[in-house]
């Protein structure tokens, strides 16, 4: 596809906002949740692809509607692997230490029931739409 | 099953955990049993909030109430009044020194923040893979825009941001541009500087993999102004994954006709080639980096000429750090006087840094020009591990410098940094505690330097092996005191003398270290010690026969069998044998063993 000019652009800007809204909304309003793993060569080498895996098995084993992706490093170094995770109409939380063990616990009570878990990385920063 | 309404949240990162957050969790769950509310309430332990000055911090979850500086004794008041009654607590809300006025969180989400992400916008966003999450973030817009325009026009707006180069030098963005756009050539290059060298540093890489995309628009965009049509990224063989990401990233954007002929319809063309190095830090000098590129050694050459007027294969070269690529867009996209509202008056914008060594928060961090060490150091980085004494921060890797106590209200900026006898660097930051000591410090810089000096030039080849060996003599208790002022001399004639910036900045750590720390060079040289214990010739293990209780367990760890004793009584050192590795001292749980 190839995009010929800036008002092309700009068109496939919008498509592509609109595809990730619904990516993350869903048609029946809400009811997708998105995880996404941070994997830059820190979260890598502390198991954030065994993390990943372990995810993207476990949602779809017990068929949550989930769309689970990789991104680049999120800063916290010294709590790889770390993950976000939006549940519909919520603010993206981020958990640092995921493990199996932790990525099931989140899984059980975030995920599943909407309860805060232990682990929780506050977003320590300002982005540039602030 | 609970239904939770609320969400206490307490800081469980370490600074706040130090001033007993833990017991805080504790205290929070007994008292919400108590009221009966352990099923309404919910109390989650986070990570670092970045504002350990004023921990420890509890949020209150969904009304946003940001507490600081709670201790045990507030927990009942923020269940009775808070919880139960829905008062806020007063006394615990945050008090701008600026403004005179409390703040919740609710009212100003983001005061706490002091990080503010820039070059690293999309890292950890978007997935790196994919470059239509980078367009849905305005990717490539500023790109758009820019082919509308004049290229001196756009070239003006980077010199109006006041972007200065993130690689190390700092020097001006927009004046490079310019200069490299006023050569006449029927060819010109746009070269990222990848290589990255500085040990401890991987704000490039991090960047590169987690958007690849911003640094291929900037470089585009700068192909535009200066008039070249060909982008090289010379990149370490050694970063495998970003690499690959980039190569991804490149291939989208000729799919997507990015990159190619006639961009946007715009009639510019531009392509993208990938180089390797194979990761000499002289390599990142921007003339060695040129004859790499071109299959030469790795060596610089005398500037000028410069690489805007003669770089890859004699044409005009604008060599850029990726970091400040990845700024670019941004100045478009969101103007110039949005990018020089950050910083400082002549450092502009932000820096990234990859923070290292002994705090309790090791990361990628984003800050503001004109933000303290302080800041950086006790804030972001959550202050020093195992609640130990700061001692020194060298910022600039191994071209730069030690800095102290003293300079910790420094506020961050290229020419600040210069004037305290350091320098930006490309964004080492690494933080030493009391138990380093500073001569071994200087010693491992230089080590460094020796390994990566490319032997060209005499001053560097030879005077740094010179300066190295002063260093061993007074390592291991050989030094006089003649040998302090003979580094000083010889340091100064290398910065001197030297060809290039790695011989020009290598006797940095010795210079600035004896500057800082002159009597921990005495302390070698006169008593023949090494006050932070760590000269392994200048100190010895003892055992404190009272404290000894016979555990057996130093007996048991040391590696060479130079520990003896019966079980039950106190057990003594062979210092004939002992090869002082330390295990014996870091397994004592009775703290017997001493450094002496
Ligand atoms: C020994 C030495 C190593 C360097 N290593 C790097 C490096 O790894 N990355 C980099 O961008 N600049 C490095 N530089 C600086 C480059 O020579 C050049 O100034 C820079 O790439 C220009 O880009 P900027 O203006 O965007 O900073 C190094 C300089 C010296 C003297
Ligand atoms: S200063 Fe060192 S690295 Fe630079 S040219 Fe001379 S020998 Fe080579």
């Amino acid at each position: 596809m190839k995009i010929k000019t800036l008002a092309d652009l700009k068109k496939i800007k919008a498509e592509v906002q609109e595809k990730i809204k619904l990516r993350e909304q869903g048609e029946n309003a809400g009811n997708i949740v998105q995880v996404k793993v941070a994997m830059a060569t820190c979260g890598i080498a502390s198991g954030a692809k065994e993390t990943m895996s372990f995810i993207i098995e476990e949602l779809d084993f017990r068929g949550i509607d989930a769309v689970v992706t990789q991104t680049g490093c999120m800063g916290y170094c010294y709590a790889e692997p770390t993950i976000e995770v939006t549940l519909p109409g919520k603010d993206p939380v981020v958990y640092g230490y995921v493990d199996r063990e932790k990525a099931r616990q989140i899984i059980d009570e975030y995920i599943v029931k909407g309860e805060l878990v232990d682990g929780i990385i506050p977003v320590n920063y300002k982005t540039i739409d602030e | 099953m609970a239904d939770y309404k609320m969400h206490i949240l307490v800081c469980g990162g370490t600074g706040c955990r130090a001033s007993q957050s833990d017991k805080i969790v504790e205290t929070f769950k007994t008292e919400l049993e108590m009221h009966g509310l352990d099923d309404e309430v919910k109390v989650v332990a986070t990570g670092c909030f970045g504002f350990c000055e004023k921990g420890p911090i509890v949020k209150i979850i969904p009304d946003n109430t940001f507490y600081v500086q709670a201790g045990v004794v507030d927990v009942k008041d923020i269940v009775e009044e808070h919880i139960i009654k829905g008062r806020p607590l007063k006394r615990l809300l945050y008090h701008d020194p600026a403004t005179k006025s409390q703040v919740t969180d609710t009212a100003h989400i983001d005061f706490y923040k002091k990080q503010v992400r820039i070059a690293l916008r999309n890292c950890g966003f978007i997935n790196p893979e994919n470059i239509e999450e980078y367009i849905a973030r305005d990717g490539y817009a500023a790109l758009g825009s820019v082919l509308e325009m004049k290229p001196s026009e756009a070239t003006q707006m980077v010199k109006d941001s006041g972007l200065r180069g993130r690689g190390g030098g700092g020097f001006p963005t927009g004046l490079k541009w310019e200069i490299t756009a006023k050569e006449k050539s029927d060819q010109k290059y746009v070269v990222c500087n990848a290589d990255e060298g500085d040990p401890g540093a991987f704000m490039d890489r991090s960047i590169l993999e987690g958007d690849p995309h911003s640094v291929i628009e900037a470089m585009a965009i700068c192909g535009y102004c200066i008039g070249a049509g060909k982008g090289l990224v010379y990149i370490r063989a050694e970063y495998p994954l970003a690499i690959n990401r980039l190569k991804i990233a490149l291939n989208q954007a000729r799919e997507f006709g990015l990159l190619g002929n006639d961009i946007l319809g715009s009639g510019f063309d531009f392509d993208i080639d990938i180089r390797y190095g194979a990761g000499a830090f002289v390599c990142g000098e921007e003339t060695a980096l040129i004859h790499s590129m071109e299959g030469y050694r790795g060596e610089p050459t005398v500037k000028p000429p410069f690489p805007s007027v003669s770089g890859y294969l004699g044409k005009p070269t604008n060599v850029n750090n990726v970091e400040t690529f990845a700024n670019i867009p941004v100045i478009f996209n969101k103007g110039v006087e949005w990018f020089k509202s950050i910083g400082t008056e002549n450092s502009r914008g932000t820096k990234v840094f990859a923070l290292a060594g002994k705090v309790n928060n090791v990361g990628l961090i984003e800050v503001p020009m004109g933000i303290t060490l302080r800041e950086v150091i006790f804030d972001i980085g959550g202050g020093i591990r195992g609640g130990k004494k700061f001692k020194a921060v060298q910022t600039g890797g191994p071209s730069g410098g030690c800095l102290t106590e003293q300079h910790l209200d420094t506020p961050i900026d290229y020419d600040n940094l210069i004037a305290v006898g350091s320098m930006m660097g490309s964004g080492g930051m690494i933080v030493m505690d009391e138990d380093d000591c500073m001569v071994s410090i200087a010693k491992f810089y230089l080590e460094f330097t020796l390994d990566e000096s490319c032997g060209k030039c005499t001053p560097c080849r030879i005077g740094n092996k010179r300066l190295h060996e002063i260093l061993v003599k007074i390592t291991s208790g050989n030094g006089i005191e003649e040998d302090i002022e003979r580094l000083r001399v010889l340091g100064n004639v290398i910065k001197e003398t030297s060809l290039c910036g790695l011989g020009q900045t290598s006797p940095n750590p010795v210079l600035s270290t004896l500057d800082n720390f002159y009597d921990e060079y005495l302390a070698h040289v006169n008593d023949k010690k090494c006050p932070a214990g760590q000269c392994k010739d200048l100190v010895h293990y003892e055992i404190n026969a009272n404290a000894c209780t016979g555990c057996t367990l130093c007996f048991r760890n040391c590696p060479v069998g130079a520990i003896s004793g019966e079980k039950k009584m106190p057990h003594y050192i062979d210092q004939s044998l002992c090869i002082k590795c330390g295990v014996c001292f870091e397994k004592c749980r009775f703290k017997a063993i001493s450094i002496v």
